[in-house]
């Protein structure tokens, strides 16, 4: 196997992944605190997605690595959005 | 990658002597064929039995009433005989046997890229099927069919929890399956071989990849909360507990009918590859095949709701359902096109695997257009549930998958064992089995729509002779794949020896190594230049 360029996070930009993340954390818990019915499981699940971008960007380094694992990504990202959709698509009409 | 040495390089991957001798030399092997032969020996055993219990099923329709068996045992043989055939048999199925083999041969590799996490696949698989048929001892077998549809498999007396883990644990042998298989095909890919330059077996191999790796955590996740929901009560599914029953169908099939796609793509890539070799002609549409290969694996990740339009869904998810089933019919008939096109003006090399390729093709259809009555919701409200539904099934499946594993077994044997087939054995094989299939599996589509349900052991007077032709069907079918198996099983120690590369005059990769191949597949490291299948 070839010696491939490895990109080595600092420590500030892994401490900044950090606050975001309890940042994130804390709105997902403050927002169930505010009654919108069925759209809080909505802005939990975009908090969520952030705090899982984040991680995948910085921690799993895929914001530095080829391109092609980012695309993949968001590949099975739509998919798996897709599969939610078509699953709570009968939920809303039932 | 597994360790070799100059005295052994020339030795084929049958004769080679590693560390450990024997039984050992096979169960440790790291190397890509000896792990895709493994798998093979295992499912020749699992499928037998599946079979005879097949059989035994139909013996049971033979006549009205009770005949060999009561309806606990006959609930407990359709249940198992699906659990074998589905996780056993047909989802592991051609990857795994005939991917492990061949993928690194067709593309110009060594081994796939994790040799060790390979093997560890099969002893996973092992693991799995013994956990499966642990059943037997702890409890009696399962009973509430291979779907372990809620809230059957929560309330039914049996012990149920063994087929459940062992599905899981099978699951995890198709991940790894999948992760390798991917990774191989990005990574070790020799000179020359850009992705349009892969062989289409590859291809439907890599689609097949990215649905055990995505779909198959689905399937685990709800087997686990169905464990939940027998020992500890959580009521996700449970509407006694305010569950929904029908998420767990939802949940289900968001696995099982990719599943479908899992058996059925790397069948689709076997008879791409038979096809141009026997006629002689380079592959009609080699990239709308690569195309719809992937169609087929994205779009079928959104058509599991077919399997639910009795369920109590939602009108607007039903009519959603009904045209994304449709929508998935087109890149399959690209693909029947093609192979179609590919045999018109051809010079067609009559052999066994022709013959059990162009049988595919004619069963498959079948299967297809059965499917547009099920995919269709008039329609399908009428035969949900009868024998219709069986029949379509095994058309798919076993028609799919069974029939192209066959024209894999044939036309591969030479390259794998070293050996050739008696062909009129063969070709009789071929002829007793295609017909007790049509026999067996024909007149159910006749009594579904008569309104003969499924899963009794019992049934009408009225629906007595289409029951008698297809368990007459059913022994000829047995008969066909005893022919079959004692051929192979016989060729591959007594048949004529093979020692030509070559002997189907093929033009993908796996054609230029030795017969059988050797450990490391390739003396130098072969160069692509033009694209698969170039008849000039």
């Amino acid at each position: 196997m070839s010696q491939e360029k490895q990109h080595i996070s600092s420590y500030t930009s892994h401490f900044v992944v950090l606050i975001t993340l309890i940042i994130l954390t804390g709105i997902s818990v403050a927002v169930t605190r505010v009654e919108m019915g069925p759209l809080n499981t909505l802005v939990a699940m975009i908090i969520a997605g952030a705090k899982a971008s984040v991680v995948l960007a910085w921690f799993m380094h895929l914001k530095f690595d080829n391109k092609l694992f980012a695309i993949f990504t968001a590949l099975v990202l739509v998919i798996f959005l897709l599969v939610l959709y078509v699953t709570f698509f009968d939920y809303s009409y039932r | 990658m597994s360790e070799t040495n100059t005295t052994n390089q020339h030795v084929s991957f049958l004769k080679y002597q590693g560390k450990y001798k024997g039984l050992l030399g096979w169960i440790l092997s790291t190397d890509h064929k000896r792990v895709g032969l493994l798998y093979l020996y295992t499912m020749l055993v699992f499928f037998s039995t599946a079979a005879i219990l097949g059989l035994l099923m139909k013996l049971e329709l033979i006549a009205p009433g009770m005949t060999i068996m009561g309806p606990q045992t006959y609930n407990a043989m359709f249940t198992v005989h699906g659990i074998i055939m589905i996780f056993i048999i047909v989802v592991p199925g051609l990857p795994a046997v005939f991917g492990n083999f061949f993928l690194p041969l067709m593309i110009g590799a060594k081994d796939v890229a994790f040799p060790r996490l390979n093997l560890l696949s099969w002893w996973v698989y092992v693991i799995g099927i013994l956990t499966v048929l642990s059943s037997q001892f702890i409890g009696g077998w399962p009973d509430t069919g291979w779907t372990f549809y809620a809230p059957y498999s929560f309330r039914t007396p049996v012990n149920i929890l063994p087929a459940l883990f062992g599905a899981f644990i099978l699951g995890f042998s198709s991940i790894l399956t999948g992760i390798n298989f991917i990774v191989t095909m990005h990574r070790m890919r020799c000179p020359g071989m850009t992705w349009f330059k892969m062989p289409l077996f590859p291809w439907t191999l890599y689609a097949t990849a990215w649905i055990q790796v995505l779909a198959t955590p689905v399937i685990g996740i709800t087997l686990l909360l169905t464990v939940m929901e027998r020992v500890m009560g959580v009521g996700i599914f449970n509407p006694a507990m305010g569950g929904d029953p029908i998420l767990y169908q939802h949940l289900f099939w968001i696995y099982s009918h990719p599943a479908v796609y899992i058996m059925i793509l790397p069948g689709m890539g076997v008879i791409s590859e038979i096809l141009p070799v026997f006629s002689r002609k380079r592959i009609y549409g080699y990239k709308a095949i690569v195309l719809s290969s992937l169609a087929i694996a994205f779009v079928g990740y959104f058509v599991w709701g077919h399997h639910m339009f009795t369920s109590g869904m939602s009108g607007r998810a039903l009519y959603a359902f009904s045209f994304l089933t449709f929508l998935v019919a087109i890149p399959s008939a690209i693909k029947v096109f093609n192979w179609v096109s590919t045999m018109y003006k051809g010079s067609l090399n009559l052999q066994t695997p022709f013959y059990w390729a162009v049988s595919f093709i004619f069963v498959f259809m079948i299967g297809g257009l059965t499917g547009l009555v099920l995919g269709s919701l008039a329609t399908n409200v009428h035969v949900h549930d009868t024998h219709f539904v069986v029949a379509h099934f095994h058309f798919i499946v076993f028609g799919g998958t069974g029939f192209s594993f066959m024209a894999a077994l044939h036309y591969w044997f030479p390259k794998m064992f070293g050996r050739m087939y008696d062909r009129t054995w063969a070709n009789t094989g071929w002829v007793i089995f295609f017909s007790g299939f049509l026999t067996l599996y024909l007149p159910m589509f006749y009594l579904g729509i008569l309104g003969m349900p499924r899963r009794y052991y019992d049934y009408l007077p009225e629906f007595h002779g289409g029951n008698i032709i297809s368990s007459l069907g059913a022994i000829a079918m047995i008969a066909g794949i005893l022919i079959v198996f004692v051929n192979l099983i016989r060729s591959s120690r007594h048949g004529e020896k093979v020692t030509e590369k070559n002997p189907w005059g093929g033009r993908t990769l796996e054609w230029q190594t030795d017969t059988p191949p050797t450990l490391e597949n390739w003396e130098t490291e072969p160069t692509v230049t033009e694209q698969p299948y170039e008849y000039k």
